[in-house]
C-alpha cells in the first residue's frame, strides 16, 4: 500500500495508489470454484471424445485424428469450458454511438451460450461505464461531427494508399503539427492503427544488440513490438522502481550476454495508465532512472492523453514534467479524441526516421479523412483553440467523475485497484461464477459494464473494469452506484476490510440520508 | 410478510452457495449431479460426526483426566 511517498522532492503532488490484497478465503474458495468448473469440464471432453455428446467446438477433422493434437492445451480446454458458459458478456452488439448511453441489440442463446440468435428487441438507454470515451468525444452531432461529415464530402472516405506512396494527405501534415504543439514535442507522426503504432515502431527503433527493460503488465501490442524487434527483452515488476534500478545497473555492469559488449541502447518500456490495474506509472522516478543509466525512455499514453493533466496533455502534465524527457511519446486517438489510429512524438531527427524506416508508414493505409478531420476539431477544442471552455470543462468533468465514483465505491467496500486520479476503474471480481453473474445482473438493470477474466488478468484475479468519461453527468453516476451497491450485495463482492469513513465534505442532499437508512 | 423476508433469505443463501461454488454456470443436469454428489457427501459427514464424535470425545475426556488425575481407579 503506497500512500503519499514524496521521494526527494521528486513529486509535486501525492501519489495515492493501492492495490489491496486477496482476502485468504476468497482466494480459497475461488480455487474450489476453479476446481469444480475444471472436473466438469473434463467430465464434457469425455463425453464429447466418446460421442455420448455432441460436439459443438472446433476439433481437428477424422483423418488428422493421429497428428500433433492442436486443442489439447489449456488455453482451449479453458476456452470450450469455462469461457463458453459466461460468453454472452462479451461481443455485445451495440447499435449506436458509444456515448454515454448506448442501445444494444437484445440476443438470447438456446444452446448454453455455443450460438446466439437475436429477439429482435433493441435495450435502449443503457449507461455506458464500458466505453473508452474519456472525454466524450464519441457524439453523433456537434462541432466535430460537423467538421468530419463536410471533410468526408470533400475528400471521401478511403485513402487508397501508404502514407510514403499516394497517401500522404495535406491534412495528415496538419494533424501531424498539431499533435506536435498540443504534445509539446519538436515532431509527431500519425499512424492508421493504435496497435500497429506499437507493434510496427519498435522494431524499427531497436534491434538485436539492444536491451528493452518491459513493465510486467504492458499491452499486448508493446510485447508484440518487443518481440519482433529481436532485442533481448528483461521484464521489471510492475511500477516497481528498485527492480527497474537493479535491471540497469546489472545491464550497465554486466552488458550483452556472452560477449560482455556493452548494450547498443537499453530501452525503457512503460505505459501512463495501465488499462486493467488502473495504476499511473511513477513518471519522475523513471525519468530521473533514465538520466542517471543513460537509457531511453518510450511511453505509451494510450490511456492517458487527454484524461490526465489539468488540460488534458497525458501523464507528463499531470507529474509537471518536461515533455522534451521523454525520447518517444506514443499514444492512440481511439480512447479521448473518439476517432481512430495512433501517434508517435518526439525529436525532429527521430520522427523523420522513423518516417521511412517504420513498416505502419511504408505498408499501412494512412488515416481515413473524416478521422483525421474528428481528431483535429477534438484536439482543437481541448486546447481551446475553437474559442469555447467546453475542452477545459471537459477535463475537470472527468477528474471530478474519477474522484467522486472511486471514493464511493471505496466507501460501499468494494475492493478497487489503481490510483486515484485514474479514470480506468478495476472493481475485483475474485470468482469465475459472479464474472458472468455480475455482467449479465449489470445488463438487467440496464448498465453495460466490462467484465474481465483470464487471460488478461491473473486466473484468480478477474475484475469488472469501468471506464469513466465527462459525458457522465452526475445523475448517471449516481444511477449506477445505486446499481453497483445492489448488485454488490447481491452477489456478496464487498470483500474489502478497509472500511474507509465517508467524508464529512459530501454535501447532505436526499441521497445521502438513502444511504445511511439501509 | 416474515415468512416472504425468511424464503428470500434462504433464497439468498442457496444463490451464494451456487456462485461460491460456481454451479451458477453449469448446465441443469450438471447442477443437479454436483448437487447430489454435495448432499451426499455433507451427509456423509453428519453421519460420522453422530457415529464418532460422542465416543472419542469420552475417550480422550478419560485419557487426559488420567495424565492430570493421577490416581488410579481403586478396584475396592
Amino acid at each position: 500500500m503506497n500512500h503519499i511517498v514524496h521521494n526527494g522532492g521528486l513529486y509535486k503532488r501525492p501519489f495515492n495508489e493501492a492495490f489491496e490484497e486477496t482476502p485468504m478465503l476468497v482466494a480459497v474458495l475461488t480455487y474450489v470454484g476453479y476446481g469444480v468448473l475444471t472436473l466438469f469440464g473434463y467430465l464434457r471432453d469425455f463425453m464429447r471424445q466418446w460421442k455420448i455428446e455432441k460436439c459443438q467446438n472446433a476439433t481437428e477433422r477424422e483423418e488428422q485424428k493421429d497428428f500433433v493434437p492442436l486443442y489439447q492445451d489449456f488455453e482451449n480446454f479453458y476456452n470450450r469450458n469455462l469461457y463458453m458458459r459466461i460468453r454472452d458478456s462479451w461481443n455485445r452488439p451495440i447499435c449506436s454511438v458509444p456515448g454515454a448511453k448506448v442501445d444494444m441489440m437484445e440476443r438470447i442463446s438456446h444452446d448454453y451460450n455455443w450460438t446466439f440468435t437475436y429477439t429482435g428487441r433493441v435495450i435502449k438507454d443503457i449507461i455506458n461505464m464500458g466505453s473508452y470515451n474519456y472525454l466524450g468525444f464519441a457524439q453523433k452531432s456537434g462541432t466535430c461531427q460537423e467538421a468530419a461529415a463536410k471533410v468526408l464530402s470533400q475528400y471521401g472516405a478511403g485513402v487508397c494508399s501508404t502514407r510514403q506512396e499516394m497517401g500522404n494527405l495535406d491534412k495528415h501534415e496538419e494533424l501531424e503539427k498539431l499533435v506536435a504543439r498540443f504534445l509539446g514535442v519538436e515532431s509527431a507522426m500519425a499512424y492508421g492503427m493504435g496497435f500497429a503504432t506499437n507493434s510496427m515502431n519498435i522494431p524499427a527503433l531497436v534491434g538485436k544488440g539492444c536491451l528493452i527493460l518491459s513493465d510486467e503488465l504492458n499491452h499486448a501490442s508493446l510485447v508484440l513490438g518487443a518481440r519482433l524487434s529481436g532485442a533481448t527483452i528483461r521484464i521489471f515488476k510492475h511500477n516497481n522502481m528498485q527492480s527497474l534500478e537493479k535491471l540497469l545497473k546489472d545491464a550497465i555492469v554486466h552488458g550483452q550476454p556472452r560477449t560482455r559488449r556493452p548494450w547498443k541502447k537499453i530501452l525503457i518500456l512503460v505505459e501512463g495508465i495501465y488499462s486493467m490495474e488502473g495504476s499511473i506509472v511513477r513518471l519522475p522516478e523513471v525519468i530521473a532512472l533514465k538520466k542517471k543509466y543513460k537509457s531511453y525512455l518510450y511511453l505509451d499514453e494510450a490511456h492517458s492523453i487527454g484524461a490526465l493533466g489539468p488540460s488534458g496533455r497525458g501523464v507528463v502534465e499531470y507529474f509537471g514534467l518536461n515533455p522534451e524527457d521523454v525520447d518517444v511519446m506514443m499514444g492512440t486517438f481511439t480512447k479521448s479524441f473518439g476517432a481512430a489510429g495512433g501517434y508517435i512524438g518526439g525529436k525532429k531527427e527521430l520522427i523523420d526516421y522513423l518516417r521511412t524506416y517504420s513498416h505502419s508508414a511504408v505498408y499501412a493505409t494512412s488515416l481515413s479523412p473524416p478521422v483525421v478531420e474528428q481528431i483535429i476539431t477534438s484536439m482543437k477544442c481541448i486546447m481551446g483553440e475553437d474559442g469555447t471552455t467546453v475542452g477545459k470543462a471537459r477535463v475537470q468533468q472527468l477528474a471530478e467523475n474519477t474522484r467522486y465514483f472511486r471514493r464511493r465505491l471505496k466507501e460501499m467496500g468494494f475492493i478497487i485497484y489503481g490510483n486515484e486520479d485514474s479514470p480506468v476503474v478495476p472493481l475485483m471480481l475474485y470468482m469465475p461464477a459472479k464474472i458472468g453473474a455480475f455482467g449479465r445482473e449489470m445488463l438487467k438493470r440496464n448498465i453495460g459494464v466490462v467484465v474481465v477474466g483470464f487471460p488478461a488478468t491473473p486466473i484468480i484475479e478477474s475484475r469488472a473494469r469501468f471506464c469513466l468519461s465527462a459525458a457522465h453527468t452526475k445523475e448517471m453516476l449516481d444511477t449506477a452506484l445505486k446499481e453497483i451497491n445492489e448488485v454488490g450485495d447481491l452477489l456478496q463482492l464487498k470483500y474489502s476490510r478497509h472500511r474507509l469513513v465517508p467524508l464529512l465534505d459530501r454535501p447532505f442532499d436526499e441521497t445521502t440520508y438513502e444511504e445511511t437508512e439501509d | 410478510m416474515d415468512v416472504k423476508r425468511v424464503k428470500d433469505y434462504i433464497y439468498w443463501l442457496y444463490f451464494q452457495y451456487l456462485l461460491i461454488t460456481c454451479s451458477y454456470v453449469l448446465e441443469p443436469w450438471e447442477r443437479s449431479m454436483f448437487h447430489t454428489i454435495t448432499l451426499t457427501v455433507f451427509a456423509m459427514v453428519l453421519y460420522t460426526a453422530y457415529v464418532f464424535v460422542p465416543i472419542h470425545v469420552r475417550l480422550a475426556f478419560q485419557f487426559f483426566s488420567q495424565i492430570f488425575g493421577g490416581q488410579p481407579e481403586s478396584t475396592v
